[in-house]
């Protein structure tokens, strides 16, 4: 059966015809469709979100020793957290396959950098698997498996975003039952102390070994020979970019093992062309292992080290020029950066936070990152989930060691993200005796990458009723004494909490409780927040001054006509969450009656 | 053979779902097909741009600058941001509808005037009001399937069963609304 699917989409089919059993992940832009569509297969696989990737990959080292097949998907900055269980369960190798998917993002496209995990493979010495389409996604996460079973050990599946995101035409098969392994209890493989560990060391350079001999001889690593004046060494979704812009002018070494690296069969191809590009997204491990060979080769000192090396920047890079384009007045073209939605329950809390003096707000990773931008203002600083609380610690920290200082630190961050790796940096600061101010915007579920449930939202990925984890409680059973919980559409609501805050001398957190506007209703938000974003604002004209303060709460339901001087709210895209009616210093705006 | 179609707007306006179906009829008509989108932030009213890409043999998912056969645009302005990767002889189809990002929403600059005979005065441009024709069809939202009804009639790919594909991909209440609108975006090449 041939059916059109993206990466994401072909590596949770790869998954179910691979026979997988659990998989667990915490999402993150570009790979969060991956579970999402394993979780489809609810008879065969129990597919779970986590609370953040180090977690997830935990509970997929726990599947496999138990004896299943396991898979676990993570964004590239996700295994940096991940990391720590990773390189250890490199040494302990595996019971049930173990497959994790890297989803890198070369051109960060959705992310805070561009690193290249397939440093990680190297570094963690396990064997990388590297596809090209969404047919290659789906049948290697089936050869990824036998590997990870064959040679013992957890495969790094790297994708990147253009394969996670693209569609291509993918042939489907039945899935294949995989039985449950036994489970033998077994200290020397399981227990890493490091009389184990320094036996475990020695065999995992001799799976390498084995490994590159495998790298070698498996058809996943091809030679195909046209023209031989260039030859095109590569692998990932730059292979299909190069051969878009060489087609049968070039020979090609297409790399889908890609660690170890197949060191003589890149010498056999080096031997029988003229001249070697090495075309490859970000860092340069395939040039440099050439090199170590001893083979000249044109690589990052012809193509850019950032960025997508799509066909038309190959083209650029090697011939100097790219396609003929139009010319046209870009003056006409105004930028057109993301905002907060109209209804956004974060728009309350910065509008207000945004006004204070002698403040600095330590951010973090969620839609409420764009409180940084314009009208809002609102933010110094973000570097990676979970991290707004203990950067704005230790700055607090220093700022008080500062002679007559005033600064207060507002560390702002969203439910999903504080139960991610947040609530450790809370203990932190209550452990520390810090003084900071924590808001934790609770808009009751994982908004940016589109709406994931977590441990606040009452259900599963599967969509099992499940405990509500009540933030409040959880933040008191860290030890602060001062909480609240506002609504942030409340805007008096939210200065009188925010004033409450700055006037204590000790550590605070404020919860701002309002659903996502874009979330899905469950029962209990239904029964919590009844009728909500059911209403219409409109401008009274009679009463609009032509002031624009409503501008300054950043919806984009309001416009201002230049030229009658007045506002007006498109009655399309308001959602009546009535922030606009607070900031409107002549009470010009009002609901519709229904 | 290929050919490159970019389809382009604000996060929000459907043009992932007009993508889809475009790429579902392509394949039934036995072409090899792929489709790249970015998204992400998008969601979030930013620009947002589809790319299909269709022959006999597709190896990358991604238009070159200058390489789209044709460039539809779900907003004015879009239309001008993706300009550059029409091929110069390409062709334009695009809404004659504004939606303000928030540097104009703001009032800190107006909306550009003469949008439309940019576009005119540098390839081929169909203009179509179709966020006008979709609230005569009783819902705004279906503009997105009107002018997959023009691409087509642009592309000349109108004898593909459009109908079997709508019905196999839009939750059956929909059904009869989207008939109507392909139909219309059809009539309006």
């Amino acid at each position: 059966m041939k059916k059109l699917l993206t990466g994401n989409e072909a590596i949770a089919r790869g998954a179910y015809e691979a026979g997988v059993r659990f998989a667990s992940a915490y999402p993150g832009t570009p790979s969060t469709e991956i579970l999402e569509n394993i979780a489809l297969y609810k008879d065969d696989i129990l597919a779970e979100w986590a609370t953040n990737e180090k977690v997830a990959l935990e509970a997929v080292i726990g599947a496999s020793f138990a004896g299943a097949r396991a898979i676990t998907a993570m964004k590239h900055v996700g295994l940096n957290v991940a990391a720590d269980p990773l390189f250890t369960n490199s040494y302990t190798g595996v019971n049930g396959g173990l497959v994790l998917v890297s989803g890198d993002e070369p051109g960060t496209h959705s992310s805070q950098n561009e690193q290249d995990n397939r440093n990680y493979a190297r570094f963690a010495k396990i064997p990388m698997f590297e596809p090209s389409d969404s047919q290659e996604a789906k049948d290697m996460i089936k050869d990824a498996f036998e590997i990870s079973e064959k040679y013992d050990s957890p495969v790094l599946f790297r994708i990147t975003t253009r394969l996670c995101h693209s569609k291509s035409i993918v042939e489907c098969f039945d899935r294949k039952d995989i039985e449950i392994k036994e489970y033998i209890k077994d200290l020397k493989k399981y227990m890493p102390v490091p009389v184990h560990s320094s036996i475990m060391r020695v065999k995992v350079e001799e799976r390498l070994n084995k490994l590159e001999e495998f790298s070698n001889n498996t058809p996943l690593n091809y030679m195909e020979l046209n023209d031989s004046k260039i030859g095109v060494v590569s692998s990932g979704c730059c292979f299909r970019f190069a051969k878009e812009v060489f087609g049968k002018n070039a020979s090609y070494l297409k790399l889908g093992f890609t660690n170890p690296l197949p060191k003589s069969m890149m010498s056999e191809f080096a031997a029988k062309v003229d001249k070697i590009y090495v075309i490859e997204e970000n860092d340069p491990i395939i040039e440099n292992e050439l090199k170590i060979l001893g083979i000249e080769c044109f690589g990052k000192n012809t193509f850019p080290y950032n960025g997508e090396l799509t066909s038309d920047v190959i083209r650029k890079s090697v011939y100097g020029k790219g396609n003929e384009t139009i010319e046209y007045d870009e003056s006409k073209v105004i930028p057109r950066p993301p905002m907060l939605c109209a209804g956004c329950p974060h728009r309350g809390f910065f509008y207000e936070i945004g006004k204070r003096k002698n403040t600095v707000i330590s951010g973090d990773i969620g839609c409420y990152s764009l409180g940084f931008a314009e009208p809002y203002n609102a933010m110094d600083w973000s570097v990676c989930m979970g991290a707004s609380i203990s950067i704005g610690h230790g700055a607090q920290q220093v700022f008080n060691m500062k002679k007559d200082n005033e600064t207060r630190i507002v560390s702002v961050l969203g439910d999903s993200t504080f139960f991610h790796t947040g609530i450790n940096s809370l203990l932190d600061v209550v452990y520390n005796g810090g003084k900071s101010i924590n808001v934790i915007l609770d808009n009751r579920i994982t908004g940016m990458t589109g709406h994931q449930d977590n441990p606040g939202t009452g259900y599963t990925l599967q969509g099992m009723k499940t405990e509500f984890v009540n933030i409040e409680a959880l933040v008191k059973a860290c030890g602060v004494k001062n909480v609240r919980v506002v609504n942030p559409n409340d805007l008096k609501a939210v200065k009188d909490t925010i004033d409450w805050a700055y006037n204590l001398d000790e550590v605070s957190v404020i919860i701002t409780r309002w659903p996502c506007v874009l979330k899905k209703f469950s029962k209990e938000d239904k029964e919590e927040f009844k009728d909500v974003f059911k209403d219409k604002c409109f401008v009274n004209h009679d009463k609009c001054i032509g002031c624009t303060k409503c501008l300054t709460a950043g919806c984009p339901a309001i416009s201002f006509d230049k030229i009658m001087k007045k506002s007006s709210i498109d009655s399309n895209t308001c959602v009546g969450c009535g922030v606009c009616m607070q900031v409107c210093p002549v009470k010009a705006i009002a609901k519709e009656a229904k | 053979m290929t050919k490159n179609i970019m389809l382009v707007g604000v996060g929000g306006q459907g043009t992932i779902l007009a993508s889809k179906l475009l790429i579902t009829g392509l394949m039934e008509a036995g072409y090899d097909v792929k489709m790249s989108e970015i998204h992400g932030m998008s969601q979030r009213g930013g620009a947002v741009s589809s790319q299909v890409r269709y022959g006999d043999d597709i190896q990358s998912p991604v238009i070159e600058i200058g390489g789209a056969d044709i460039l539809v645009s779900f907003e004015k302005m879009e239309a001008l941001r993706w300009l550059k990767y029409l091929k110069p002889e390409g062709k334009i189809v695009v809404n004659d509808y504004e939606i303000g990002s928030m540097p104009i929403l703001s009032g800190k600059v107006d909306y550009p005037t003469g949008v439309i005979e940019e576009l005119r005065s540098k390839a081929n441009t169909t203009v179509v009001d179709a966020t006008k024709q979709a609230i005569m069809l009783g819902n705004p939202k279906v503009m997105n399937v009107i002018l997959l009804g023009t691409l087509i009639k642009a592309m000349g790919l109108e004898k593909l069963n459009w109908a079997k594909i709508i019905k196999d991909n839009i939750k059956p209440k929909f059904v009869e609304l989207n008939l109507k609108a392909i139909q219309v975006g059809m009539n309006l090449a």
